[in-house]
């Protein structure tokens, strides 16, 4: 069984109090931080490690932190983006509920890397139960003296809060973010100047998600190098997996970066495989952003490599047969799932998503919902896919934040590889919504078309 | 309740509200009171059960900011109401993942038991429903959740929404 650094105590009963936390080696990062490292040999830790952004942009955390202007004078910020919003995503939920102490650690840590004194954490407004889970652990540190004045009676302080969102999945981009922090709209901001030199109040600040931030107390207590032991190649450490859809056992599992996919899927340390004795159709690896995957593609590679769990493996053949590991939320589709109907889904939630600044977003992401509707209610016509294809690249790209490119790849990449299920659609109205065209020839193994027309 | 036509019933905050306000407006530097403003709402809702238009005039006066910005957020956000729901709404994610393992069964579920649309209050003020976006528990769907504490319901089946609806009714009636 691999190896824990972040979940290792998730099942100890009590180990969201501070004393339980605390008898497991919690706040031992803290100690060794402020006591025995100076801010830039944090830094310098993070950056060994190899450590890249777990919230889907895969950045590495350690130059992100580099980056940090200190001008003279100028508070500096930390904030820690626990948005999760990613349809497929909720591994930030799981651990700030389990194990908050956790993401309390990173964040005293991290904010005295980054010479931070004050620090938010900003939580989804649906996320109420876990805002309370937060604060309460908030308190309990700052009674133990892990946070407030002089901390550990050193001359470092930091006060700490949790800041609540209203339920917008753009807050989960980080300029939007501040935005949304600062009492506005989450509009996403043009970049440059970035966060690192203008962000919270235009004053330098870098956000990095939960899992990025909860990483650092493991990578502080055993060393950098050490932490970049575990994975494979630039894909260090260990990740965080959200597994749902159509599996056996779904749940949050804290992988070996490098694992193969396929044991992952289907071992029953992990996925356990499909649930109710189906099969596998299609996979999206990293939340619904990330391009869709059918079952052979994912599996294996176009070069007919086992796919492994890792930054690069998952992108290996690009868009054109790869995806991305993204925010590591993984969805499996079983062989009865409506590949149509499931990117319909997915557009309706970019068009209720997208805040509405650019042009191509907000109306793009409308229009590509209105026509797979028509499809998967049986009223598309044989050029839609054409036409859906048109309109996503007239998205990608020409927006100011990701969430048009993040609207237009599952589309694209669903007719990319799925085109003859659009097709049948349209080839078959009466039966396009209640029936399903099955797996046909995109799982393993292949090849066999099915066609149920129930 | 308030209904619709009541948007210009005044409000108060009361000293417990306040206190609250005030809580949270400390966390920011200087000048940056506005931060508060999502927080703020939060509470206002919680108190109130949605931000009418003369309660967010009353958080604009309160942050010394214009009530458009307050207007502005409040309609950018889902989680804020701009009209009364029932007291107990019910909003069942949706997105995907939750889709692929029956979100929409469950909604019709819920719709032909409360009797009233997606949007709608049933007659005695209790309930509302709604269809929303991923609300991050994708392993554990279908799932709702119920302000304002946003108590999360997981792996949801039609007996289990029955239980549950029929639980609320009768914490309403005791």
């Amino acid at each position: 069984m691999a190896r824990k650094l972040l979940l290792e105590h998730i099942n100890v009963p009590g180990i969201n109090t501070f004393d339980v936390y605390r008898s497991k080696g919690g706040y031992a990062a803290v100690e060794k931080a402020l006591k025995t490292l100076t801010p830039d040999e944090v830094v310098e830790e993070v950056k060994k490690s190899g450590l890249r952004g777990r919230g889907g942009a895969g950045f590495p955390t350690g130059m992100k932190w580099s980056f940090l202007a200190k001008p003279e004078g100028v508070e500096r910020y930390l904030v820690c983006n626990a948005d999760e919003s990613e349809p497929g995503t909720f591994k930030d939920r799981y651990l700030m509920t389990h194990i908050p102490h956790l993401l309390i650690e990173g964040m005293i840590v991290a904010s005295f890397a980054l010479g931070a004194k004050t620090s938010y954490i900003y939580v989804r407004g649906e996320m109420m139960p876990q805002i309370r889970i937060l604060e309460k652990a908030i308190a309990e540190a700052k009674a133990k003296g892990f946070l407030g004045k002089n901390i550990l009676g050193t001359d470092y302080s930091l006060e700490l809060y949790v800041q609540p969102g209203g339920g917008a999945y753009i807050c989960g981009e980080e300029t939007a973010l501040l935005e949304s922090l600062e009492g506005k709209r989450g509009n996403p901001r043009i970049k440059p100047p970035f966060p690192a030199i203008a962000g919270l109040y235009g004053c330098p600040t870098v956000v990095n998600n939960v899992e990025s931030i909860a990483a650092v107390v493991p990578i502080i207590n055993e060393g950098g190098d050490e932490y970049a032991k575990l994975g494979i190649g630039r894909s260090t450490g260990t990740k965080l997996i959200s597994a749902g859809g159509n599996l056996r056992k779904p749940g949050v599992y804290e992988i070996d970066l490098g694992l193969p996919a396929e044991e992952f899927l289907y071992s029953d340390e992990y996925c356990g495989g499909i649930a109710n004795g189906k099969r596998l159709k299609a996979v999206v690896a990293g939340g619904s952003s990330v391009p869709i995957l059918p079952a052979s593609l994912f599996l294996k590679t176009i070069n007919n490599e086992p796919r492994l769990m890792s930054y690069e493996s998952l992108a290996d053949g690009g868009f054109v047969s790869g995806t991305m590991m993204g925010s590591g939320g993984f969805i499996a589709y079983d062989e009865d799932q409506c590949i149509v109907r499931n990117t319909w889904n997915f557009a309706r939630f970019y068009h209720h998503e997208s805040c509405g600044q650019c042009s191509p977003c907000r109306e793009g992401t409308g229009w590509m919902e209105k026509v797979l509707h028509r499809l998967e209610y049986g009223h598309g016509k044989m050029s839609d896919m054409d036409l859906l294809i048109d309109v996503s690249k007239k998205i990608e790209g020409n927006t100011i934040c990701p969430l048009g490119d993040a609207a237009a790849w599952p589309v694209a990449s669903a007719i990319r590889h799925f085109r003859d299920e659009f097709e049948w659609h349209v080839t078959n109205p009466s039966a396009a919504l209640s029936g399903n065209y099955g797996i046909a020839h995109y799982a393993d193994p292949l090849p066999k078309l099915e066609v149920a027309t129930s | 309740m308030l209904s619709v036509q009541d948007t210009n019933t005044p409000v108060t905050f009361s000293p417990e509200l306040l206190s609250k306000f005030a809580d949270v407006v400390s966390r920011y530097p200087a000048g940056k009171q506005k931060s508060a403003l999502l927080p703020i709402l939060h509470l206002v809702q919680a108190g109130f059960g949605w931000t009418s238009i003369p309660a967010m005039d009353k958080v604009a006066e309160y942050l010394d900011i214009q009530p458009i910005e307050v207007y502005e957020v409040a309609s950018f956000y889902t989680m804020y109401f701009l009209k009364p729901q029932g007291k107990y709404m019910l909003e069942v994610c949706r997105t995907g993942p939750c889709e692929i393992v029956g979100a929409t069964p469950i909604m019709e579920h819920i719709e032909k038991t409360l009797g009233v649309p997606e949007g709608d209050v049933t007659p005695d003020g209790l309930f509302s429903w709604r269809g929303v976006e991923c609300l991050a528990a994708c392993g554990f769907g279908p799932v709702l959740q119920i302000g304002p504490e946003y108590t999360f319901y997981e792996n949801l089946t039609t007996e289990s929404v029955d239980k549950l609806i029929g639980d609320l009714r009768q914490k309403v009636n005791n």
